[in-house]
């Protein structure tokens, strides 16, 4: 079921080969394979406790896998720490948001550019013309940053301060601020009203239209999965149980059986489609 | 052979000093993730109360009571008095401010225990103040080659029992229970119903009334008592429930004891005045390979 | 925006600049106005200051809970003390060395305990600050002076052209480090290095995750802020001529805890008034006599009961920031 994966031709720009991640003894990522390609939207989706937030962390190297590797535009990135990882070209998000919370939506905005930046603590104290140049490139890109998710307007509020809609948002534009080339988003609808999810939606299509990024997502909406994604992957209980255009893996029995087949399952997470 | 025996056993009973007052630290932070500063000075006042009934009211008490109900009416005092302390310093020092987080908590215990230890200091002067020697008849014991005196034998049984009877109510009993699991996680302690006022009630009683019996014991074994002697102690103490693992009782209890028996060893076989350096280095290569303590448990963050 | 000129004042009269010139004013008026021992007790409060900034890099912008920091101050204060008795190496040019000792011994003891969290960073460092004290109580190598300590610390000179040797003259030493301390900070506060060190604060596991590694700049912090208190151990030390092992308990460095939360986390002005409230407050109530302690601590208390975020926090977005794109034409939102 790999036909019909638009950017299949493209480069790959993030592999896992066999990753593997046990907690104590529980397997919570097994042996699993993915391949993002360039320019797609690829979904992760599964029902919850799948795996999914630990295969991002694995890939942004929160936690060290115990078998597998990840590979980024052909280099090996398994065990990098986090910092290094987003200096590759990783950004991600989190799945219950993770702002900083008494800074204000600027300097949240700002901490994006931490890593394509370099001034050290003398030229900061002594404010070197190298150093100020290089802090009005952070400013215009955060303002650029905070312009396209329509923040421009909170940039001196408190990030605990702005709707929860917005702080989403606030961290989208966090991660896109270091210039991705791979942006990891781990639900970024949850807690969004379907309008603002329809706006979401929008502004992902085109950023990934504009720039040079490829984004992998987990989501539960299934809305959005259907609606935006290019390739879908399932998982449950650590391991892959499928993949495809999301048309296939809407119909695909073993999915549904993951998501409904579990009496206890919070089955109010798959929302079905209104038009389908 | 005989020499680290005594080594141990002087440790013990010092350990066991550290381990009663260390419950104090651990109990109140593993429920409210508060480092009581003001913990040390509970100690104090307590050993300074029961001098002062042991001082001026031993021949009345010990005309009525005879010695040994002086001591036991000494301890009582001492701990019912500091049990009360503990309550109002609860109430006016650390719940006004919990809502604000744990730093300012930092200052406000600190600034109890600085008004504790100058009430103590206003209220019996500035200088040392020496226990009666007389108390507890100088007996020697000879056990094989080992020394001991009766006093360090009544210490060691009292501490142990009253250790003993913390961890059965701990371990064993429902309200044990319901401690532990408010020092696990409080949030969801409180949503499956338990009484966490209770349970705060019931460590700021007992901790500092653990203390104040302590504070006797050091008074009676050192003879000497003063003001400040409560931050060296708490210092002691407290790392002695890091060392264990704090939040963690029975980690207090063994930090403090582990504690005892590696300063005296430490002064007998390494240097008496390095013996504290010696300490604190075993403290910090502890946490450097076990970040939470001997028995504490690993909490990994989930993201 | 069109600028009257009633405008304009107000706009003055409510500018930090404004309120930077009163200061520096007062400051240099001050000293001409009361008699040594007051200047003293400025000295004694810019000496506090400079301590509270120096713990504020690590407590107040990264949020790590260091209570062993009089031990730096320690190792500042004893490397003037020492190198300046055996071998008369002038005090300006250990103050420098001094700070470049604390800073190594920073780095040496933090690197290992770097990746604790919370309370037992707190532990360690506290467990770091008395390991300093005690062994220089105990007198290694005959260095340290034992309890005593060390006596006959030279005053600080260049030649016969610059002497400082009076009260006044320490006065402003001491201020004038103080001044270009914060002037550094200020500016490190508004800089990349600064704001990691906030976002470690606020959520490391995110800052990590924004491409910084939380590790180097948790040391820096630490280096930065005992280097600095070995600046003030350098100061201290030439102006007492004499350092023991009782200025630097565990009771100088929860001072210094205090005034950093007294005046409010990672605010510059806040750790003025922190230092002011801790070094003036025991002489304004000295007439209290014995009581006077009782009144400190319950002042303490009822200070985090009802400013518990400091008496001067640090506002965040209150300096309004303006566009660069406008005009640009690259602003398309
Ligand atoms: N740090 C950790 N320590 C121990 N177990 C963990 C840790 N992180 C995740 N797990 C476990 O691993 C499994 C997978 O968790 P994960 O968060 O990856 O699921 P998920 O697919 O993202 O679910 P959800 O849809 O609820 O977010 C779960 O059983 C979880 O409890
Ligand atoms: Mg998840």
């Amino acid at each position: 079921m790999l036909e019909g994966r638009t950017h299949a031709a493209g480069d790959i720009v993030l592999e896992t080969v066999g990753l593997t991640k046990i907690f104590g003894g529980l397997t919570a990522v097994n042996s699993i394979d993915l391949k993002v390609h360039k320019g797609e939207i690829l979904s992760l989706i599964g029902p919850n406790g799948a795996g999914k937030t630990t295969v991002f962390n694995v890939v942004t190297g929160i936690y060290r896998p115990e078998f597998g590797q990840v590979f980024f535009r052909g280099e090996r990135i398994t065990g990098k720490k986090p910092h290094q990882i987003v200096s590759y070209g990783i950004a991600r998000t989190f799945q219950n948001i993770r702002l900083f919370p008494d800074m204000t939506c600027r300097e949240n905005v700002m901490a994006g550019r931490h890593c394509r930046s370099t001034s050290g603590l003398l030229s900061s104290i002594f404010r070197t013309p190298r150093q100020r140049a290089e802090e009005d490139m952070i400013r215009e890109t955060t303002e650029k940053r905070l312009r396209q998710v329509k923040l421009w307007k909170s940039r001196d509020e408190l990030a605990k301060n702005i709707p929860y809609g917005s702080q989403r948002m606030l961290e989208i534009a966090r991660a896109l601020a270091s210039d991705p080339k791979l942006l990891v988003l781990d639900e970024p609808s949850s807690g969004l009203n379907p309008r603002e999810t329809q706006d979401l939606m929008a502004f992902l299509r085109g950023i990934i239209h504009e720039e040079d990024l490829t984004i992998l997502l987990i989501e539960h909406d299934m809305n959005m999965v259907m609606g935006i994604s290019d390739w879908v992957v399932v998982m449950d209980g650590g391991r892959k149980i499928a993949e495809g255009i999301p048309e296939d893996i809407y119909a695909d029995q073993r999915v549904i059986e993951a998501y409904l087949g579990k009496e206890d399952e919070d089955s109010t997470e798959y929302d079905i489609p209104a038009e389908h | 052979m005989h020499v680290i025996l005594e080594q141990i056993i002087n440790g013990l009973t010092i350990g066991s000093f550290y381990a009663l007052i260390a419950l104090g630290y651990s109990m109140v932070y593993g429920v409210l993730k508060l480092i009581n500063f003001a913990h040390g000075d509970f100690f104090t006042l307590g050993s300074y109360l029961g001098y002062t009934v042991l001082v001026f009211g031993a021949a009345f008490m010990t005309a009525h009571f005879g010695l040994w109900g002086a001591l036991i009416a000494a301890l009582v005092f001492a701990g019912v008095s500091l049990a009360i302390v503990g309550l109002i310093v609860e109430r006016v020092a650390y719940r006004p401010v919990y809502p604000a987080g744990r730093l300012p908590a930092v200052v406000s215990a600190l600034g109890a225990s600085i008004f504790l230890q100058n009430t103590i200091m206003v209220g019996w002067g500035p200088r040392f103040q020496a226990y009666p020697a007389t108390l507890i008849p100088n007996v020697h014991i000879q056990l094989g080659s080992i020394h001991l005196t009766l006093l360090q034998i009544m210490i060691l049984l009292l501490s142990f029992a009253l250790m003993g009877t913390l961890y059965y109510i701990v371990q064993k009993t429902t309200f044990g229970a319901a401690i532990r699991a408010t020092a696990h996680d409080r949030k969801t302690a409180s949503l499956m119903g338990i009484n966490i006022n209770k349970v705060i009630l019931f460590v700021f009683t007992l901790g500092p009334a653990l203390g104040a019996v302590t504070g006797i014991m050091v008074g009676m074994y050192y003879r000497q008592i003063s003001f400040t002697m409560g931050w060296n102690y708490g210092l002691k103490a407290f790392t002695a429930s890091v060392l264990g693992g704090i939040g963690n009782i029975p980690g207090a209890m063994l930090g403090g004891l582990i504690l005892g028996v590696l300063e005296m060893l430490g002064a007998a076989y390494i240097s008496a005045a390095w013996k504290d350096v010696f300490v604190f280095i075993i403290l910090i290569l502890v946490l450097i390979f076990r970040p939470t303590g001997i028995l504490g448990e690993k909490t990994a963050e989930k993201v | 925006m069109e600028l009257t000129p009633l405008n304009g004042i107000e706009k003055l009269a409510s500018s930090r600049q404004l309120h930077i010139a009163l200061a520096t004013a007062a400051f240099l008026i001050y000293p001409f106005l009361v008699s040594d021992y007051f200047i003293d007790i400025a000295f004694y409060f810019g000496i506090y200051t400079l301590l509270g900034l120096s713990l504020n890099i690590v407590l107040g912008e990264v949020g790590l809970f260091d209570l062993g920091h009089a031990g730096f101050y320690a190792i500042g204060a004893y490397t003037t003390a020492i190198l300046n008795t055996k071998f008369g190496i002038p005090i300006l040019v250990l103050l420098p060395l001094s700070a470049l000792a604390a800073a190594f011994f920073a780095y040496v003891v933090c690197s290992p305990v770097i990746h604790l969290q919370g309370d037992y960073l707190l532990i360690v460092t506290l467990g770091m600050g008395e390991i300093v004290r005690l062994a220089l109580i105990n007198n290694p190598f005959d260095l340290t002076g034992g309890p005593n300590g060390v006596f006959g610390i030279d005053f600080p000179s260049l030649g016969p052209w610059l002497v400082i040797d009076s009260s006044l003259e320490y006065y402003f030493l001491i201020w004038i480090i103080v001044g270009l301390t914060i002037l550094g900070l200020t500016r490190l506060q508004d800089s990349r290095i600064g704001r990691a060190w906030n976002y470690i604060r606020e959520d490391e596991t995110a800052a990590n995750a924004n491409g910084i590694d939380s590790r180097s700049y948790k040391l820096l912090a630490f280096v930065l802020g005992a280097a600095l208190a070995g600046v003030a151990g350098n100061v201290y030390a030439s102006k007492l001529m004499c350092v023991s092992p009782e200025s630097f308990t565990f009771w100088e460095s929860c001072l210094m805890f205090c005034i950093v939360l007294i005046g409010g986390m990672g605010s510059i002005p806040g750790v003025i008034l922190g230092a002011a409230f801790i070094s003036l407050f025991p002489e304004i109530f000295r007439p209290f006599a014995m009581y006077r302690m009782l009144v400190f601590g319950s002042a303490m208390i009822l200070m985090m009961m009802f400013r518990p975020g400091g008496v001067w926090p640090r506002k965040r977005g209150a300096v309004k920031y303006e566009s660069l794109l406008e005009g640009t034409g690259r602003t398309d939102a």
